[in-house]
């Protein structure tokens, strides 16, 4: 029985792997195939500005769907990440109701549950493209989930970041737009915070707000920030800057959605209408003064 | 204001390093015109889309339809359990849904079960991002019935992004259409009367809506956008999407 046993198990660090099987796992990312269609010009990008870039171009006739106001900050229980759920194409309210935070790694998980038990795996966010978040965010989770069952532990928030640094990077000048950040609690690394954009930029850091209304998120985190917030304090915070942000900045609206990831995974605190939460606010703290609330 | 709020984002649209209006000689995409428009209730989906055919002033045809049965038996549709309408540039519409109901039917010859409606879902998203450099010029809307059997919708942005809602307005009148649908179907901004003062005032919980009232909005939703929209009219195409298959009802819209 024990040699059974000896013959089928083995600790996972133990080399069993020839060499071919050892480069193909190195080689973790598949050799990005460019299979995405280009137009028959000299220069794509351009096209693709002309056509989709609202900025540059007010007057496009393909809007693309953006996402706006996002942030996650760490403290001593963990990170908490916090988004609004508008999405604009141009003038447009597309809609209201986007889920700007995305699990990473654990496919079969990433619908949403009515349980409160912490779900295991990273968080992304989406500011930016939508399509293009939703899109390498996906990608990125099939590279985890992949990672977890070559390795047989899950991946670092650092090397995923990293997959997709380097990703935006490799297609830097195509035209993506994405703002993303990555949350995540690991053994390695305790709770780690990154944001990534279609730059190429990859950045560690305890605190981060992207998107247009990240001045009026960063206005109210870096006045009220503390490491030692307590979980409350710091869930309360969270919604409080995105509440400045929706209130100010008009591509920021509709509902708060949030999360906390902890050691065991990450849990979901409400997606939550914004106009209860501002009245309360106002009516109950006194902030807001400058809002009247004669009816 | 626009501008501004752009600049404050900490990534960067590529700048254009000419400067002025650009001609460009390659412009590969008409805008048809239409508006389609899609709302679930808790056994059944509705898609719905006008018929006209414009480009510019110009009413090519009053009769295009823009919602199709995907994944079916043959050419007919029969035996198709999902549906999806397009609308914007109608050559890249029939594109997109000749690749997707391919897509699906290799998908039922394959598995030798049809796709559900959540993985047909996630596959029309890429193959929307499949062309993110060069977009297909469509707004999708993608109904069925889930697992569970509820209705389903689906819709999208021309690269992809997409996202399960109740109802969804798409096209040329969807500034029109979509307010209408928020308020009808989501019952945003009714409240409950006497349910508190002021800012008290409980908000209209939405509720999944029989299908003979779903059927009424969406005629009220058409004959409306076509008395203030140019590029829509003729007709309207109605895919009623149960348990006991896919029903398809035309009728007429004014054809001014």
């Amino acid at each position: 029985m024990d040699k059974i046993v000896a013959q089928y198990s083995r600790p996972s660090y133990q080399n069993v792997y020839s060499e071919q099987d050892q480069q193909d796992l190195t080689e973790s990312l598949p050799p990005l195939s460019l299979k995405f269609a280009l137009p028959p010009v000299a220069n794509p990008s351009a096209f693709l500005r002309a056509m989709t870039d609202d900025h540059s171009n007010p007057s496009c006739p393909i809007k693309l769907a953006h996402g706006t106001t996002t942030l996650a900050f760490r403290f001593q229980g963990g990170i908490i990440v916090c988004t609004d759920s508008r999405a604009t194409a141009g003038n447009w309210i597309a809609s209201q109701t986007v889920k700007k935070v995305i699990p990473v790694s654990r496919l079969s998980r990433g619908e949403d549950k009515p349980t409160n038990e912490p779900t295991p795996g990273l968080l992304g966010t989406m500011a930016g493209g939508a399509a293009d978040c939703q899109y390498w965010l996906r990608y990125l989770s099939q590279q985890c989930t992949l990672h977890e069952i070559r390795h047989k532990r899950r991946i670092t928030v650092a090397a995923a970041s990293k997959i997709l640094a380097n990703l935006t990077y490799s297609y830097k000048g195509y035209g993506l737009s994405m703002g993303t950040m990555l949350a995540g609690v690991t053994p390695q690394e305790g709770p780690a915070l990154y944001y990534i954009d279609s730059d190429g930029t990859r950045l560690p850091g305890n605190l981060f707000c992207v998107g247009s209304g990240q001045t009026f998120a960063y206005g109210v985190l870096d006045a009220n920030y503390r490491y030692d917030l307590t979980e409350q304090e710091a869930l309360a915070l969270g919604r409080r800057a995105i509440l400045a942000a929706m209130h100010r900045d008009a591509y920021s609206g509709g509902f708060i959605n949030l999360y906390h990831v902890k050691e065991e995974g990450w849990v979901h605190h409400g997606f939550d209408d914004m106009n209860p939460i501002f009245w309360k606010t106002k009516l109950e703290s006194g902030e807001f003064s400058n809002v009247t609330s004669e009816l | 204001m626009d501008h501004q709020a752009r600049e404050t984002v900490g990534y960067s649209f590529s700048e254009s390093t000419a400067s002025g209006v650009k001609q460009h000689g390659f412009y590969p995409y008409t805008d048809n015109g239409g508006s389609t428009l899609g709302i679930t209730g808790s056994d059944f989906a509705i898609l719905a889309g006008d018929t006209r055919s414009t480009s510019g002033y110009n009413i090519n045809s009053r009769m295009v339809p823009k919602v199709f049965k995907i994944g079916g038996d043959d050419e007919t549709g029969e035996g198709a359990n999902i549906v999806l309408s397009v609308v914007g540039f109608a050559a890249d519409g029939t594109a997109l849904k000749e690749r997707l109901d391919t897509v699906v039917r290799m998908y039922k010859y394959q598995h030798g079960k049809p796709m559900t409606v959540s993985a047909c879902a996630q596959r029309l998203s890429t193959i929307l991002y499949q062309k993110r450099f060069f977009p297909y010029y469509v707004h999708a809307i993608l109904a069925g019935l889930d697992e569970e059997g509820k209705g389903a919708l689906y819709s999208y942005d021309p690269v992809g992004s997409y996202e399960r809602e109740q109802c969804r307005a798409a096209g040329a009148a969807a500034s029109l259409i979509m307010p209408f649908l928020d308020n009808q179907v989501n019952f945003k901004n009714q409240y409950i009367p006497g349910s508190g003062e002021g800012h008290a005032l409980a908000a209209k919980k939405a509720e999944p809506l029989p299908l003979e009232t779903v059927k009424g909005l969406v005629r009220d939703a058409f004959t409306s956008a076509v008395e203030r929209h140019i590029e829509v009219g003729d007709n309207l195409q109605m895919v009623i999407i149960t348990k006991d298959g896919i029903q398809e009802v035309y009728h007429p819209l004014k054809k001014d």
